[in-house]
C-alpha cells in the first residue's frame, strides 16, 4: 500500500513499508537526494527536514508517521530562487564538502522562523545537533546572523 | 557543476578534437615524456588539463577531486585567469580516469629532505622526481598537492586555448594574433568574436607562442573567488556519490568481517530475508551484501544476519597493540632522517628531561559514508559512480573484480562529502561492482552504514614516542625523538599496489625530523612496528602524530628552561628559517601573547611545517563551571603564493577543528579484534558550541615566488599540541596521551 506524503506543497506517494524512515523514503523512494544520510541514529543532523515548520531528524520519523507538511532543502529555495538563509550561506561561502549543509540550513531556517534575532547562545543551542566534519562552524554562525539581519531588513 | 555524462554524450572524448556543440583543447602529449611544447623546460612532465568551450561558456576539467577543499574552484580560476573569461561563464568538472591527470604535485612529497629546505630551491631540482607520479599512475588527490600540481598546467591550458582562439580569429580577419586581444570571453579586433564561434576551428590549431600572464595583472589568482560549487551545496542540488539515482535501481549495504582480514566461516541469511523489502543476501567471501528496495531495509537486514567470523592476525585489544608497537623501540631504527650535531655526547652531560607520549588509532569519519553505485550492462560494460581519490586505481580494481578489461569500465567521480584521506581505497567501488554482477542490467547503489564505515576504515595508526632533551643555561642543547609506529604507507601501498616501498619511511617521522628548529644536536628516529591493523592516510598523515610529540616536548623543554614557550621556539627558529619564525611572530601579535593573560584562561602555542606551509597556532582555553571551553584560536600560515585567501582561511580553520576534534575526544579502540566505536555518539567530532572563534593570517614570504604550499592539511598538525599546551598552561597538568578527554573535562 503506497504511503501518501505532503512534501514541499505537493502530494507524493511512496511505495515502501510504513516503518521505513522518512529519510529513506525521500532518498530512495522519491529520488529527492538533497536530504542526507550521516548516521541513522539522530547523532549528526544531516537528515534534518521540517515537519509543520519544526526541524526534525528524518532518519527517526517512520514514513507512516510523517503526516504533516514536510519541507525539505529542495522546497526551501533553488539556485535561481534562493531563500534568504541560502543567500547568506553563499555570501559567507560556508560549505566545504557541503554534505552536512542541507541539514545545517534546514536547522538554521527553523531556528530563524521561531527566533528571528538569535543570540550566540541561541545559535549554540539550536545548532549543536548538526555535525560538520569539515569544521565550517564559524561561517555557519556568521551566516545565521547575516540571514537574521537580511530578514529583519525585509 | 555540469554533468560529465552530457558532455561525453556529445561525443567528446578525443584529445584535441573538435566536438559537436563544444570544442576541447588538448595541446598536450599523453603517453610520452617529451619536453612540454609550450614551455620547453627539459624533463618537465606535460600534463593534460582540458578546456571545453561551448555556447554556455567555459568548462574546465579539473584533474583533482573536490572533497570540500575548494580545489575545483582554484584550478578553474587558474584557467580563467589566462583565458580571459568572466567568472560567471566558468564551470568545472572532475576529469575521468586518465593518465593525463597525473598529480605532478606529488613529486614535492617524495623527497626525504625537510620541506622547508625545498621551498627555496629552483624547480628544476625536482625534475627527476616529477616523473615518479606517472610511473605509479598517481591520479591521486592527496598530500595537499592539488594547487601545486595545477598551478602551471592549468594556466598553460588556459593560455594555449586563448592563443588558439586568437589564431582562429586572426585567420578570419587576415591579421596576425598579436593585433588581437581577448576580453570577457571574446576575441577583439576589427570585429569581435565570441569564443564559442571560434572554438571548433581553434581546437585544430596548435599555437606556437604561448606566454603566461605577468602576475602583476592577475585578476583571479590571489583573490577570494566565489566557489563554483557553493550554490549547489546550499540548495541540496550538489550531487554526491551517495546521491546517484537511476531508474529501477536497487539498494544495498554490506557487512564485512570486523576482524579485519579474517574469513567468514558461515552465515545465516534467513533473518535478513524476513525483513520487508529485502530481496537477496549475497556471499562476498569475507562478508555479505544485502540487497533491498531501499537502503534502510538493507541495513536492517544486514544487522540481523548471524555470521561466524574467522579471526584477524593482530592482537585482541588496544592495550596489546600498544605493547606490540612499543617493542619496535628495541629494533634498529628504520630511519634517522635528522642527525645534527651529536645528541649522544650532549645528552651524556646529564640532567636530561624525558617524556613518553601515546596516541590512538583514528578514523576518517567523513560526513558522507562510504558508498558506490555500479551497473553492469548486458553488453558487458560496467559503469561505476564512486567518490574517490584515485580514479585509475579504482577503475582497474573494479574491472578486475568482475573480470572485465579496464576499457570496459566507465568510472564517474562525483563530489565527495569529505575525504580526509579516507577515499583512497577502492573497496566500496569493488564491492558495488561485485554485487552488480549478480544483477546484470540493474544499477545497484551500495551504502555503508555509519557503523560499517567506522568498522571498515583504514585508520591513522596508533603510535608511541619517546623524547629526550637537555637544557643548559636556559637554552635547548639537544633533542632526540624516537617514534614507534606501524607504517601507514607500507600498509596502504602494500594493499593497494602489492608493493611496500623500501627504505626510510618518511611518513612515520614527518612532523618530527623535518622541523626548522636549529638545535645544535637534533636527531629523530623512526621505529617501524609490524602490527597488521589496516592503516591509511589520515589528514596530514605522519605530521598529525609527530607534531603532537615534538611540540608537546618543546613545550616541556621551554618550561624546564623557565622560558616563555613562544619565545623559546622563536629563538630556535629565527636563524634556521625566517618564514617559519615569521608565522610564530604573527600569532604572537594576533593573540596578544605578550599582554597579561586573563585570569581563568590558559594559552598554548604550537607550530608545524608540513606540505610546504609553516603554520603556527595559539589556542586559548577557559575553565568554566561546565568544563573547559576552547574560546579563541589564532592561526598564521605561509603557503607562499596564496591562490585564494577565502579558501585558505576555510581550510586552515577546518583543519584545526579536525585536529582539535581528534585531540580532545577522538579514539578508535579495539576489543576482541573489532573496533569498539560505532557511530557519532562514541566517535564524536566537535560540535558548533565547542569550537573556538578563529582569526587567520596568511603571509606570503615562504620560498621563491611561485612556491605554493599545501593548505588542506597543514592546519591539522599543530592543533593537538596547541590544545595540550594550553591545558598545561591552564591547569599545570601535562597530558601525554591522546585523547585529552581522559585527563580533562571539556564542555560537552
Ligand atoms: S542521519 Fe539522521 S541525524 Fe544523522
Ligand atoms: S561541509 Fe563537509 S561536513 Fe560540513
Amino acid at each position: 500500500m503506497p504511503v501518501t506524503l505532503n512534501i514541499n506543497g505537493s502530494v507524493q506517494s511512496v511505495n515502501l513499508p510504513p516503518d521505513v524512515p522518512l529519510l529513506w523514503a525521500l532518498r530512495d523512494g522519491l529520488g529527492m537526494t538533497g536530504t542526507k544520510f550521516g548516521c541513522g541514529v539522530a547523532a549528526c543532523g544531516a537528515c534534518t527536514v521540517m515537519i509543520d515548520g519544526e526541524a526534525v531528524r528524518s532518519c527517526q520519523v517512520a514514513l507512516g508517521d510523517a503526516t504533516g507538511q514536510i519541507t525539505t532543502i529542495e522546497g526551501l529555495g533553488q539556485p535561481d530562487n534562493l531563500a534568504p538563509i541560502q543567500a547568506a550561506w553563499i555570501k559567507h561561502q560556508v560549505a566545504q564538502c557541503g554534505y552536512c549543509q542541507s541539514g545545517q540550513i534546514m536547522q538554521a531556517a527553523a531556528l530563524l522562523a521561531a527566533n528571528p534575532a538569535p543570540s550566540d547562545q541561541d545559535i549554540d543551542d539550536a545548532m549543536q545537533g548538526n555535525l560538520c566534519r569539515c569544521g565550517t562552524y564559524p561561517r555557519i554562525r556568521a551566516a545565521i546572523l547575516e540571514a537574521a539581519d537580511m530578514m529583519k531588513a525585509g | 557543476m555540469a554533468n560529465w555524462k552530457k558532455i561525453t554524450r556529445r561525443s567528446f572524448m578525443v584529445l584535441g578534437a573538435a566536438v559537436v556543440g563544444g570544442a576541447a583543447f588538448g595541446v598536450y602529449k599523453v603517453t610520452e615524456v617529451p619536453p612540454n611544447p609550450l614551455i620547453p623546460t627539459p624533463g618537465s612532465v606535460p600534463l593534460n588539463p582540458w578546456v571545453i568551450i561551448n555556447a554556455d561558456g567555459v568548462t574546465v576539467i579539473a584533474p583533482r577531486a573536490e572533497m570540500g577543499q575548494g580545489i575545483s574552484t582554484t584550478l578553474a580560476a587558474l584557467v580563467a585567469e589566462e583565458l580571459d573569461v568572466d567568472w560567471a561563464q566558468v564551470r568545472v568538472l572532475h576529469g575521468p580516469p586518465a593518465q593525463a591527470y597525473f598529480n605532478a604535485g606529488f613529486a614535492e612529497r617524495m623527497s626525504n629532505e625537510p620541506d622547508f629546505k625545498l621551498a627555496s630551491q629552483p624547480k628544476s631540482h625536482n625534475v627527476v622526481l616529477e616523473a615518479v607520479p606517472k610511473i605509479f599512475l598517481l591520479q591521486i588527490t592527496g598530500g595537499s598537492t592539488g594547487a601545486i600540481g595545477g598551478y602551471e598546467q592549468m594556466r598553460l591550458a588556459g593560455a594555449s586555448a586563448r592563443e588558439a582562439l586568437k589564431a582562429a580569429a586572426a585567420k578570419r580577419l587576415g591579421v596576425t594574433s598579436d593585433q588581437l586581444k581577448t576580453e570577457g570571453g571574446r576575441v577583439i579586433g576589427a570585429r569581435s568574436f565570441a569564443y564559442a564561434e571560434l572554438a571548433e576551428e581553434a581546437a585544430s590549431l596548435v599555437p606556437s607562442d604561448v606566454q603566461l600572464r605577468d602576475p602583476s595583472i592577475w585578476r583571479y589568482i590571489g583573490k577570494a573567488m566565489p566557489r563554483l560549487d557553493m550554490a549547489a551545496k546550499s540548495t541540496g542540488t550538489a550531487q554526491f556519490g551517495i546521491d546517484t539515482w537511476l531508474p529501477g535501481m536497487k539498494f544495498a549495504t554490506v557487512r564485512m568481517n570486523p576482524k579485519r582480514g579474517g574469513t567468514m566461516r558461515s552465515f545465516d541469511p534467513k533473518p535478513a530475508l524476513a525483513v520487508a523489502g529485502v530481496e537477496r543476501v549475497i556471499d562476498l567471501g569475507t562478508g555479505i551484501a544485502v540487497v533491498a528496495n531501499n537502503t534502510w531495509s538493507a541495513m536492517q537486514g544486514a544487522a540481523l544476519v548471524a555470521v561466524d567470523w574467522g579471526p584477524a592476525d593482530y592482537p585482541a585489544d588496544t592495550a596489546a597493540m600498544l605493547d606490540t608497537i612499543a617493542k619496535a623501540f628495541a629494533d634498529e631504527p628504520n630511519s634517522r632522517l635528522r642527525d645534527d650535531g651529536d645528541v649522544e655526547v650532549d645528552l651524556a652531560k646529564g640532567d636530561v628531561i624525558e617524556a613518553e607520549y601515546r596516541i590512538p588509532f583514528l578514523a576518517h569519519a567523513a560526513m558522507e559514508p562510504l558508498n558506490a553505485t555500479a551497473w553492469l550492462k548486458p553488453d558487458g560494460t560496467l559503469e561505476v559512480w564512486c567518490g574517490n581519490q584515485a580514479p585509475i586505481m579504482t577503475r582497474d580494481a573494479c574491472a578486475a573484480a568482475v573480470g572485465l578489461g579496464g576499457d570496459k569500465v566507465t568510472l564517474h567521480t562525483p563530489m565527495m562529502g569529505g575525504g580526509f584521506g579516507g577515499r583512497t581505497d577502492p573497496v566500496p567501488a569493488v564491492l558495488a561492482a561485485r554485487v552488480a554482477k549478480e544483477f546484470v542490467g540493474t544499477p545497484v547503489k551500495l551504502t555503508y552504514s555509519r557503523e560499517e564505515d567506522l568498522a571498515q576504515d583504514y585508520y591513522r595508526p596508533a603510535a608511541i614516542a619517546r623524547l629526550t632533551g637537555r637544557i643548559e643555561g636556559g637554552k635547548a642543547t639537544a633533542l632526540w625523538g624516537r617514534t614507534a609506529v606501524p607504517s601507514a604507507a607500507r600498509n596502504a601501498l602494500g594493499r593497494l599496489m602489492g608493493f611496500a616501498p623500501p627504505g626510510p619511511d618518511r611518513g612515520s617521522v614527518e612532523g618530527g625530523f623535518d622541523q626548522p628548529y636549529g638545535l645544535p644536536n637534533y636527531r629523530y628516529d623512526g621505529h617501524l612496528s609490524d602490527l597488521t591493523v589496516p592503516l591509511g592516510f589520515w589528514r596530514s598523515v605522519g605530521n598529525s602524530m609527530n607534531a603532537f610529540f615534538l611540540e608537546s616536548f618543546i613545550d616541556e623543554m621551554a618550561h624546564a628552561a623557565a622560558a616563555d614557550p613562544l619565545t623559546f621556539r622563536l629563538d630556535l627558529m629565527r636563524e634556521t628559517h625566517a618564514p617559519s619564525a615569521a608565522v610564530l611572530q604573527k600569532v604572537r601579535e594576533m593573540s596578544g601573547w605578550d599582554s597579561l593573560k586573563r585570569p581563568g584562561f590558559g594559552r598554548g602555542v604550537a607550530f608545524c611545517y608540513s606540505f610546504g606551509t609553516p603554520v603556527a597556532q595559539v589556542l586559548e582555553v577557559e575553565q568554566t563551571p561546565d568544563g573547559i571551553r576552547m574560546t579563541r584560536a589564532w592561526i598564521a600560515c605561509d603557503p607562499g603564493l596564496a591562490m585564494d585567501p577565502s579558501i585558505i582561511e576555510a581550510q586552515m580553520t577546518g583543519a584545526m577543528v579536525y585536529g582539535l576534534s581528534a585531540a580532545a575526544q577522538g579514539a578508535i579502540t579495539f576489543a576482541d579484534q573489532q573496533v569498539v566505536e560505532s557511530n557519532f555518539y562514541d566517535y564524536e567530532p566537535l560540535r558548533l558550541h565547542q569550537v573556538p572563534a578563529f582569526e587567520v593570517a596568511i603571509l606570503q614570504n615562504n620560498g621563491e615566488f611561485g612556491h605554493i604550499g599545501g593548505v588542506g592539511e597543514p592546519g591539522t598538525p599543530p592543533a593537538a599540541p596547541a590544545l595540550a599546551n594550553a591545558l598545561f598552561d591552564l591547569t599545570g597538568k601535562r597530558a601525554r596521551d591522546l585523547p585529552l578527554r581522559a585527563a580533562f573535562d571539556f564542555v560537552t
